[in-house]
Parts: C-alpha cells; structure tokens; sequence
C-alpha cells in the first residue's frame, strides 16, 4: 500500500501521545463543566490530539512516500546519553569530573572526531566551564565533590595563581 | 497629562534605568552572544537563552530581561552576516537574505550587503522601539478590563495564530501546540492538588522543568539534525572591503527598508509570527511590486535591505504581547515569561504599573542594544568572518557541556538532565516527522494558564458555555481566532502560504 510514511509516523506518534495523557487521566475525576476536576482538561486535550493524528494519518494514505533523511544513529545515541552522565555524576563527583565526562561523550559524537581533538576539547572545555560558571558566575556546585573532595586543594592555588 | 509627555516620561525613566553601567554592561554582553550564535552554526537564540536563563537568577530582573533580550535581537544580525557571506542562515529569520546577499558577496559587493543589512536593521530596530512605546500603554490598560473568559479566548487566538502562521502543515502545527499543552499540565494540579501525569516521580509535582524542554527541544534535537551532515563552510569572502553602500544603493534601500520596517512591525505583533516569517514576507512584497522582479535572486539589494529590516522591527514588536498581555509570541518570548516569572514577577498588564522601570528599561535598552550592533557587526566585521569557520566538531559539546550546566542549576536536580535526553529525543523525532517545535513550546507555556482561566470562567458562569461568547470582548476575540483558523484551511489561501515559506528554495 502506497503512503506517506512520515506522515503515517506522525499521525501514529501523536495518537500514541493523546493515549498516554487518556490513561493518565484514568484515576483523576472529570468532574462537570460546571466544577472541572483535574481530569477534565487534559482528557478533552487527548480527544482532541487523537482526532488531528487519525486525520493525518488517513490523510497520508494514498500519497506518495516521503523519505525519513539520514539519521546518525551512534552520533544521536552519544548526545543524548552525555547530559544523562552529566546528571548521575555532577553530585557524585562534582563539576569538573561531570563535565569533562559530558564533553568526552559529545565529542565522539560526530563522523569526523580524533581522540586527540576529543581530548583537547574536552581538556579546555572542562577548565572553560569551570572558571565561567563556577569561578565568574557563582553556580554552586562543588568542583570537586565526594569522593573526589581532596582534589579541591589541589586546584585551589592554581586558581589563586590567576587570581579567580 | 498628553500623549507625548507621557511618552517622553516613560522613556527617560527607561534609558535612566537602561543607562545603569551594570544595565549597559549586561546589554552588550548580550548583543555580543546574539551576534556570536547569530555567526555560529547550529546553535540558535532560543536555545541559548534557555542555557543562561538559570543563570540570570541572582541579576536584577531588569538586568536579566535586557541581557536575554539582546541575545534575540543580536541573533538578528549575526544571522545575516553568515547568510550574505555564506549563503548559510545563521538563523532562520536570516534565511531570505541569503538569496541575494549571497549573490553581492559573490559580485564582490559584501561591504554593502552587510552595511545594508546592518543600516536596515537598526532604522526598523529603532521605529518598533518608539511603538513599543506608543502601544504597550494602551494595550495594557485594554488588558486590566480582561476577566477569565477574555484571557482564555485572547489565548485560544494566539494558539491559532501561531498555527497559521508556522510554516509546514497546519494539522501537525495544531497537534503540536496541544502536545504542549498537554505537557504543561503535568504536575500538581492548582485547584485540588493532585498529581497528574506524575507516573509517580516526585520530581514531577511540580511540573516538567520549563528550561529542560527548551533546551532538549531546541538545543539537543537540533546537534542531532546537525549531525546528519556534517559539513564544512566555506568562505568566499576572506576580507571584507569597502563596506560603505554607494549613493545609489542608499537611494535603492530606502523604500524597501520603509516597507520592511512597517510590514515586520505589524507581523512582528502578532503569535507565531516575529522574525521569521516577516522576513519571508517582506522579500516576497519586495518581489512582487519591483519593476524588475528579474533582478532577484541576482544580487537585487532591496533583497537584503527589506527582510533584514523586517525580521529585526518583527524581533523587536513580538514584545508587545509579552509585555502588555503576558502572552507569548514566539518561544522566545515565552521564555523570557520564564525568566519574569522565576524573577517573581507577574507576567501580565500589571508589569508596567508596578515595574515600570524594568518595564521601560527593556524598552530603551533595546535602542541602546541596536546601536551596539551597529558598532559591533560593521566595523568589527573582520572578527565575525574569522568565526564562520569554526567547524562544528568543535562547537556542539560545548554546545551539550553549557546546556548540562545551564539545566542542573535551575534546581540542582538530576531529573532534569534526563528530561533533557528525553526532550531532545521527542524534539528530534518530530522534526524527523515534519513538526514544527515551536508551536509545543508555546502550548507548553500557555496550558496552564488556558485551563485555569477556563476552569475559573466556568465557575463564574454557573457552567454556562455560552459565557465565552455572550462577552463581548470574548466574543470578538473567539470570532476572530475561528476566522483565522477558517481561512488557513480555505485552499486559496494555503497555496499562497506555502509560497511564501517556499521562497528560499
């Protein structure tokens, strides 16, 4: 059968997100027009989702196929998995150790990355955020933190050195 | 007191406030990022402004507002610097301009593109400021009579007008802003307290983090589109000579940059629409009552004077509904509702009474920031031109390593960096499908509002329906929002909107 797959994709993703939010309203009251409970909104809301998906999907059939693109699926899979390491380790470990992580991660992340650019990036970015952030803009997370806490010292001359 | 007075009043106690050192260093600071990732690929306004929104929190609010708002109006001007020397927009709304700019770099005319540019944006940059100025007040004191029926349907017309003026298909741009919705209702809810949506996580009481979204959809989603296809940029145009524009070419950008100004300022005020499509639609004017319509595309300079002139007076009007109404225009004003509404502040018709110095410092700031740019853009040209090359393997983990910090420091909370993976794969996937994102950020901000406004209109009218058209006020705004919708779907129509988004093909 001849169809718009994107299309097809579309009108299926948005049905499947109106049926999440139907769900989630299970065991919230409705309520009246009159006295709206929780439910009452979000449950019109996925109705009316619902509604537009199946008239793009039934749009689509019949119409000729549209390609998805290119899709770099290692490269997709390692930015989104940096901002996930970002947050297991930034209380664990602190700033520096999180980030340095992050940008690791990121930097393999394209077709044309080098260990030895990924390791420069993410030497200069690491000291980059930490003096921007931490130092200059005052975000309160510890450089260094938990098992880590010793190396604090450690750095924290280096930085009296530069005067920040 | 008359008109004019009042005007005077305002702006003095504006550029008194705008004038602080600190107000002037923050404002150059944020002209500077503007242009910096206006020049930049793959990293846009909106996404930058959600990475530094959290750290704006310990600023003065005034402070905070006229940094963010110089990074969109920057953005502006970054953006047409790479669309005229690389034929690449920087940003969107720079997209039109790389038709013609492109071709007078090509014709070794780059001075006078960019000069042109540079000159159109801030003549339109310094009108929209002067009618800020002139609307914001009486728009403001329509605004107190609003009750909750008039919010909600003056709502429900800028969701529809967004819809109709996003480009791409109407229904997926409909479907969007209702996602949106839907996710701001996660959360607490305001009337009984309960949990909805919550799948149990209490990190979700109360509701998913704002800056999470923006930052996943627009920032995370957008490397993934990058990474597609990398490639590298090449510059034609290694040194930028002569960059005064000829008699001739003043004379010939005068009328285009008149016409620019005034079409951006009206597309400016309206809900989806701001920088992007005024400067479509002012290329698309230019062409159709030029005498020569064939000089398009060849290097016509009405072909930069008129989009660059619209996209930064539409950039700068799209404050009006922010500021008067509380009412986003585009996402990046609902992310400066954002940052007023972390600030403490109300957004809505009551921040001019009770704020006005943040009120008409934003205002004024915006003049000063214009002025900057100029300075900045045309005799530190050379600058900009040696940052369109840095390649893109070495921007987007700087890109992931500022969005991870930005997003832990709302509430140094590690659920949120999750959020970001999951936004930015949900934002992608729908880019992939043809879904604009910025209609679901502005459902995103406008969903709790809508239903609390219709929750208490209901309630006021006994569960009557009929309240929302037996109001005047309401009526007419309800009329309108359905006429739009009407005439989006009308066939007519249609072809000529698709033509107007298909200009730079």
């Amino acid at each position: 059968m001849q169809a718009n797959y994107r299309d097809v994709a579309a009108g299926g993703v948005f049905i499947a997100i109106a049926g999440l939010f139907a769900l989630g309203t299970l065991d919230l009251r409705i309520g009246t027009a009159l006295r709206m409970g929780p439910g009452y909104f979000p449950l019109v809301l996925a109705g009316v989702l619902a509604l537009i998906g199946a008239i793009i999907l039934i749009k689509a059939i019949g119409r000729p196929s549209a390609s998805f693109g290119e899709v770099s699926w290692r490269g997709s899979a390692l930015i989104l998995i940096a901002p996930i390491v970002f947050g297991l380790t930034v209380r664990w470990l602190g700033l520096a150790p999180s980030v340095a992580l992050a940008v690791l991660i990121a930097s393999f992340a394209s077709r044309r990355s080098t260990v030895k650019l990924a390791v420069i990036l993410t030497l200069t970015l690491t000291v980059f955020c930490v003096v921007v952030f931490q130092k200059m803009l005052g975000v309160p997370i510890p450089i260094f933190a938990g098992p880590l806490d010793s190396l604090n010292a450690v750095v924290a001359p280096v930085f009296a050195l530069f005067g920040v | 007191m008359d008109i004019v007075t009042e005007l005077f009043s305002n702006l003095s106690l504006g550029f008194g406030t705008a004038a602080l050192p600190v107000n002037i260093g923050f404002c150059f600071l944020g002209v500077l990022l503007g242009t910096l990732i206006g020049v930049l690929p793959g990293i846009g306004p909106t996404a930058t402004i959600a990475m530094l929104l959290p750290i704006t929190f310990n600023f003065e609010p005034a402070t905070s507002l006229i940094m963010l708002a110089g990074i969109y109006y920057g953005a502006q001007y970054g953006g047409s610097t790479t669309a005229i020397l690389i034929n690449l927009p920087g940003e969107s709304s720079s997209a039109v301009t790389a038709i013609d700019g492109y071709q007078m770099a090509r014709q070794g005319r780059a001075g006078p593109a960019l000069a042109t540019a540079a000159l159109g944006s801030f003549f339109a940059g310094s009108v929209a400021t002067i009618l800020i100025a002139l609307f914001a007040p009486p728009l403001t004191e329509i605004a107190l009579k609003f009750g909750p029926a008039e919010y909600f349907s003056l709502m429900m017309l800028g969701l529809v007008a967004s819809v109709a003026l996003a480009s791409g298909s109407v229904l997926k741009a409909l479907g969007m802003v209702v996602i949106g919705l839907l996710l701001g209702l996660v959360g607490s809810d305001v009337n009984t307290g309960a949990q909805r949506f919550t799948m149990g996580f209490l990190e979700l009481a109360d509701g998913l983090n704002f800056v999470a979204l923006a930052v996943g959809v627009f920032g995370i989603a957008e490397i993934l589109r990058n990474l597609e296809n990398e490639s590298d940029r090449e510059v034609m145009v290694k040194k930028v000579t002569n960059l005064w524009p000829s008699k001739e070419d003043f004379k010939a950008m005068i009328a285009p940059t008149l016409r620019g100004t005034a079409l951006g300022s009206v597309l400016g005020i309206l809900p989806g629409g701001g920088a992007v499509l005024s400067s479509f639609a002012a290329y698309t004017v230019e062409k159709r009552i030029s005498k020569t319509p064939e000089r398009f595309g060849k290097g016509a300079i009405e072909g930069v004077a008129a989009p660059e002139s619209a996209n930064n007076a539409g950039a700068q009007t799209s404050f009006i509904p922010m500021l008067t109404l509380g009412i986003p225009a585009n996402p990046v004003m609902a992310l400066m509702i954002g940052a007023m509404i972390i600030q403490g502040i109300q957004p809505g018709p009551n921040v001019a009474t009770e704020k006005p110095e943040l009120f008409w410092g934003l205002i004024a700031s915006m003049w000063i920031g214009n002025l900057m740019l100029v300075l900045l853009n045309l005799p530190l040209i050379g600058l900009w031109v040696r940052l369109l090359t840095v390649p893109y393997t070495m921007l987007f983990p700087a890109i992931v390593a500022f969005c991870c910090i930005g997003v832990y420091s709302v509430n140094s909370n590690a659920f949120d960096l999750y959020a970001v993976a999951a936004f930015g794969l949900l934002g992608y996937v729908l880019v992939k499908l043809d879904c604009e994102p910025a209609p679901l950020l502005l459902g995103f901000v406008l969903g709790p509002m809508l239903e609390e406004n219709l929750r208490r209109a209901m309630t006021i009218s006994r569960g009557d329906p009929t309240v929302f058209v037996t109001r005047p006020l309401s009526a007419t705004l309800l009329l309108i929002a359905v006429a739009v919708l009407v005439i989006t779907f009308l066939p007519a129509v249609r072809a000529k909107r698709d033509e107007v988004f298909q200009e730079e093909a």
